[in-house]
């Protein structure tokens, strides 16, 4: 190729504009509805900076201006310094362990006096860049366990620091990065053990354990005789490994939930699961998150009409809970849409790391997808009664400056990696 | 670039679409299926706010206010708000003890923790007061304003009756109440519940999480106000209620006094009397319960439910049906035979002697022309031909039925007709030997002291009555109750009610009248004296009208228990009614002063222990 096409091509920035009209549509129909949640007709002005809809406004400034930044900055300064941000996340994790203030009994923000600041919602987007950055290195051999053992180490410290904070929502979003690992040849085995793992544990608690170890035991013999035409000593073995697990698993249940878990996470599974009916205890926030959504109907109830949340009903409703709003006011079809908007932009960023040409950005890019969806699915799925209750923020879309600013960095500098593509071979 | 791991971005989209289509479907669920979310947000989100209209007032004939309302306020307590409380500091503001403030807080709390139940009922404006300004300082706590009737004057308790709370009774009755709302029980309270009460507002109002109020729903379209009770214009005269209350302290029996020309009630009263301000608030359960415990019956009607025989005041229409249907004429004279039981005077030689001496001979043979008038050779026969007449115009005299005065619980007596004693005796088996005792007033005849009150009306007014009524008109029209102008006449002629009246005059003023002690100098009393047999001693009855031209006032008497007569005991009780009422003022002050601390009425055997009623 020629120098000066080379020299084109690489000047060409070509910003994919769909994923950032998706963003600001999910930003500002989100904005809407904080004003909706936290609207009374004493304060309808919306540049209020005490309101939460006014201070909103204001982190969209900052995120919007950050986002431009970000889109003007070489895309090198992120991937070659993502150990730095790394390493300053970290610290920061490790101060809020120390200076950070109590908020709804997780330790997890640093108070700057005019500002609250939430170190944790950075560490997603930090872990992201540097194991990406990690994952790239031309020398890098994923067969080696000792480079295994980094990976997990790149994304269970920070994982661990922001369960010390008693932040159980967003540690679990870490998870998160079993996606692109497996994007990048992690066995597909880790995911299915994950989803019998999750099977088994609400099995358990919902049936008794020694009917739920005899199902294993028929299934297990039916594995070994009816399904499999060959068997040999290591099939033997192989199933009698796997039920033996599977029961140790079983019985270590009640071990886990009893002594591992707190006694309000397990409330809240006892709820999803049913087997406690206390509308107004427990259950209470998922129970009024129901009526505020079910009463929305169809169409819903128009904006600034919603009586539900509007009346404070839902704890939370601006934050963790806004989806109700949404389904209140704007009914199943905003509900849908909503979902729509979310769904595609998720599948788009797949698209979008798919044609990367550099590991860096295309790790990055499924980090990305990744995180969101974990997100979305976890706080969707608790507020219409799908998940326990597990306190994250639906992102671009509840209130709150930190997660609004860490998310917009998080997908503006793939966007922006995505622009210079086919400079970076 | 690409690897062997591309197929797997196709399994990454499919676990987002997935999730996404499990949300959809969910959210169609919950929005579009299940109904039952939608009536769950409708009953927690929205609040109906009963808004009470105040009760009409009450005001006596001359303008003067009888009842009115004071504001009473609840103590509210939502326990789930209730944060940071000095229990101490609070039980010495509102003036209970720790352990009252735990007990009313459990109750409340086993209500609802999270709704507001009522901590303190009806505390006074007073009370209230005294710790009104530090309210605010206790979280969860808040005032409901409510109204108690008022009594400026502790008088007419019966006419007026009481409110309470509704009962079961009246919730099934009427689907208008809720629990809680309070009702007239008795008096004009019950009579003209509908006219006082007025009509609820409605306020729909949104709340919060934890029931507060945060704004008016659909800017109010859906309220409605309250529609304010409407005022009783009553035809009590307080004073001469108020007096006659008075007169009658210490004593057992009722007074009721008419305007004839009207049918207006001027004053009624049941003695003993009580004061209506005892059944109000948070006093009224216990008091009740003393009043209904009381030997001496103060809840007791006596004016409208007491059925006692009429005695002797029953001649006078005993006289005027005889006259009208010609068995005697008014100058017809029997000798005083003591046929039956008769004091010593000299015979009677005309109706108007009868009367004035109220010979109990004369009207023996009267009414045994009434009853026998020889119509049917059988006796038997006559007699139930004679008692059918009798007893029709008996019901013209207001007898024998229920008067449809506006107030409750109203007995109708009774004046005895054939079928009555057709079933007692059998089919003619009876004759005017066996019932003579109602010649007299005696026997099977039974009138309450309205009834009789309303007898010395159709002597005043010559032959005729109006219902008694005791609410002139009410509401802002005026609205009036066109049955209480409707002209009741006997259709007996009123030369005949001339001779009554000339009677009755002579009872108290002429030689050998019964009733000398009911004269008024300067005023021209009619009456008649009554003495109803009865267990223990007699009860003592007197009739007047006055003046005897032109009458202002009709008045009945009744002591019970009285020995001496109707002479002795209710004439100069009833002197002072009437001297009160057309005057103004009494100015025989001696005859006022000595019955009115006088107590006539014989000692009831007291079995009960009786407690003295606790005051507000």
């Amino acid at each position: 190729m020629m120098p000066a096409n080379r020299m084109s091509a690489a000047e060409k920035k070509r910003y994919d504009w769909v994923p950032i009209m998706l963003y600001l549509v999910i930003v500002l129909f989100g904005w809407l509805n904080i004003y909706a949640a936290c609207y009374d007709e004493t304060h309808a002005q919306v540049f209020d900076f005490s309101r939460q809809h006014g201070k909103q406004l204001l982190w969209m400034g900052v995120a919007f201006l950050i986002a431009v930044c970000v889109l003007l900055i070489h895309p090198r300064v992120f991937s070659n310094g993502s150990y730095i941000i790394y390493g300053v996340v970290l610290i920061l994790l490790v101060a809020t362990l120390f200076i950070g203030t109590v908020t709804n009994g997780g330790q997890s923000w640093i108070d700057f006096g005019a500002f609250k600041f939430q170190p944790s919602e950075f560490a997603k987007f930090a872990t992201a860049l540097a194991v990406a950055k990690y994952i790239s290195a031309i020398d890098i051999d994923l067969t080696l366990p000792r480079t295994r053992l980094t990976l997990a180490l790149l994304v269970l410290v920070p994982a661990g620091l922001v369960l010390l904070q008693h932040d159980t929502g967003s540690a679990l979003v870490f998870l998160a990065f079993l996606l692109p690992f497996f994007r990048e040849g992690l066995s597909h085995y880790i995911l299915l053990v994950g989803v019998l793992a999750i099977a088994l544990f609400v099995s358990a608690l919902l049936i008794n354990k020694f009917l739920l170890m005899g199902i294993l035991f028929v299934i297990c013999l039916l594995y070994l005789f009816v399904w499999l035409s060959k068997r040999t000593a290591r099939t033997y073995w192989r199933t009698a490994g796997f039920f033996v697990l599977c029961c140790l698993f079983t019985l270590s249940v009640d071990f886990t939930f009893e002594h591992v878990l707190e006694t309000h996470q397990r409330n809240r599974i006892y709820v999803l699961l049913g087997k406690v009916e206390d509308p107004r205890g427990v259950g209470y926030n998922v129970d009024q998150a129901k009526i505020a959504i079910g009463s929305g109907g169809l169409i819903g109830k128009g904006f600034l009409n919603g009586t539900i949340t509007k009346a404070d009903f839902v704890p939370e409703q601006e934050t963790d809970f806004i989806f109700c709003t949404v389904g209140e006011e704007w009914g199943f079809v905003g509900g849908v849409l909503l979902i729509a908007a979310y769904v595609g932009l998720l599948v788009y960023l797949v698209t979008m790391a798919e044609r990367q040409r550099s590991v860096f950005a295309r790790f990055y890019g499924y980090s990305v997808a990744s995180i969101l969806f974990f997100h979305f699915a976890i706080n969707v799925g608790m507020v219409l009664g799908l998940v326990p209750v597990i306190g994250i923020p639906l992102p671009y879309f509840s209130y709150g400056g930190s997660s609004l600013i860490a998310f917009t960095l998080l997908l503006f500098i793939f966007i922006r990696q995505d622009a210079d593509k086919n400079a970076l071979i | 670039m690409s690897n062997q791991y591309t197929h797997r971005s196709g399994i990454v989209k499919i676990i987002f679409i997935v999730v996404g289509a499990v949300f959809v479907l969910r959210l169609s669920m919950l929005q579009l299926f299940d109904k039952e979310y939608k009536e769950k947000a409708k009953n927690q989100s929205l609040r109906n706010i009963t808004q009470y209209p105040a009760r009409g007032l009450m005001y006596d004939r001359n303008g003067q206010l009888l009842v009115y309302n004071e504001a009473v306020y609840d103590l509210m307590v939502i326990p789930r708000m209730v944060k940071d409380l000095d229990t101490g500091y609070f039980c010495r503001a509102v003036g209970i003890s720790r352990e009252e403030f735990d007990m009313r807080m459990e109750k409340a709390y086993t209500y609802s923790p999270y709704s507001a139940s009522i901590f303190m009922k009806q505390i006074s404006k007073e009370d209230f007061g005294r710790w009104e300004n530090v309210l605010y300082k206790f979280k969860g706590f808040y005032i409901s304003k409510r109204t108690l009737r008022i009594y400026d004057k502790p008088i007419a308790a019966h006419v007026l009756g009481y409110v309470g709370e509704v009962n079961e009774h009246d919730l099934e009755e009427n689907p208008y109440y809720k629990r809680g709302d309070y009702i007239g029980k008795s008096g004009l309270e019950a009579s003209y519940e509908e006219e006082l009460r007025g009509v609820k507002g409605k306020k729909v109002m949104q709340v919060d999480v934890h029931n507060r109020e945060i704004g008016s729903y659909m800017h109010g379209q859906l309220d409605t106000m309250p529609l304010e009770g409407m005022n009783l214009y009553t035809t009590i005269d307080a004073d001469l209620q108020e007096y006659a209350e008075k007169v009658m302290a210490n004593k057992r029996g009722c007074i009721v006094a008419i305007e004839p020309s009207t049918g207006e009630v001027l004053a009624l009263l049941s003695a003993p009397c009580y004061d209506p301000n005892l059944l109000v608030g948070r006093i009224r359960g216990e008091n009740f319960m003393k009043l209904n415990s009381d030997i001496s019956k103060p809840l007791f009607n006596r004016a409208l439910q007491a059925q006692y025989p009429p005695g002797s005041i029953f001649k006078v229409a005993q006289a005027m049906i005889a006259l009208h249907l010609g068995v005697i004429t008014p100058s017809t004279g029997f000798v005083c035979d003591k046929v039956i039981g008769c004091h010593n005077h000299p015979s009677a030689r005309s109706v108007q002697e009868a009367i004035k001496m109220s010979c109990n001979p004369y009207f023996y043979y009267t009414y045994r022309r009434v009853i026998q008038q020889g119509k049917f050779k059988n006796i038997y026969k006559d007699s139930q031909y004679g008692l059918t007449v009798w007893h029709d115009y008996m019901n013209r005299f207001g007898f024998g039925y229920r008067l449809p005065i506006d107030l409750p619980n109203v007995k109708k007596g009774n004046i005895p007709d054939t079928a009555f004693y057709n079933k007692w005796y059998g089919r003619e088996k009876w004759a005017f030997t066996t019932i003579y005792s109602n010649s007299i007033g005696q026997g099977e005849v039974e009138v309450v002291p309205l009834q009789m009150a309303n007898l010395a009306c159709i002597v005043a007014n010559r032959g005729y009555f109006y219902t008694p009524h005791l609410v002139r008109f009410y509401g802002p029209d005026s609205t009036k109750n066109p049955e209480f102008y409707v002209k009741h006449e006997t259709g007996i002629e009123r030369e005949y009610f001339d001779i009554a009246a000339k009677g009755m005059y002579d009872v108290v003023h002429g030689a050998g009248g019964t009733a000398h002690k009911a004269d008024i100098p300067g005023i021209d009393v009619c009456g008649k004296t009554g003495t109803a047999e009865n267990y223990g001693n007699d009860h003592s009855v007197f009739i007047a009208f006055a003046p005897k031209d032109k009458p202002q006032i009709a008045v009945a008497v009744y002591v019970e228990n009285a020995q001496g007569g109707g002479g002795t005991w209710a004439a100069p009780i009833a002197s002072l009614i009437i001297e009160k009422y057309i005057r103004g003022e009494v100015k025989r002050k001696d005859v006022e002063k000595y019955y009115t601390e006088i107590n006539p009425c014989q000692k009831l055997p007291l079995t009960r222990r009786v407690k003295k009623p606790k005051k507000r």
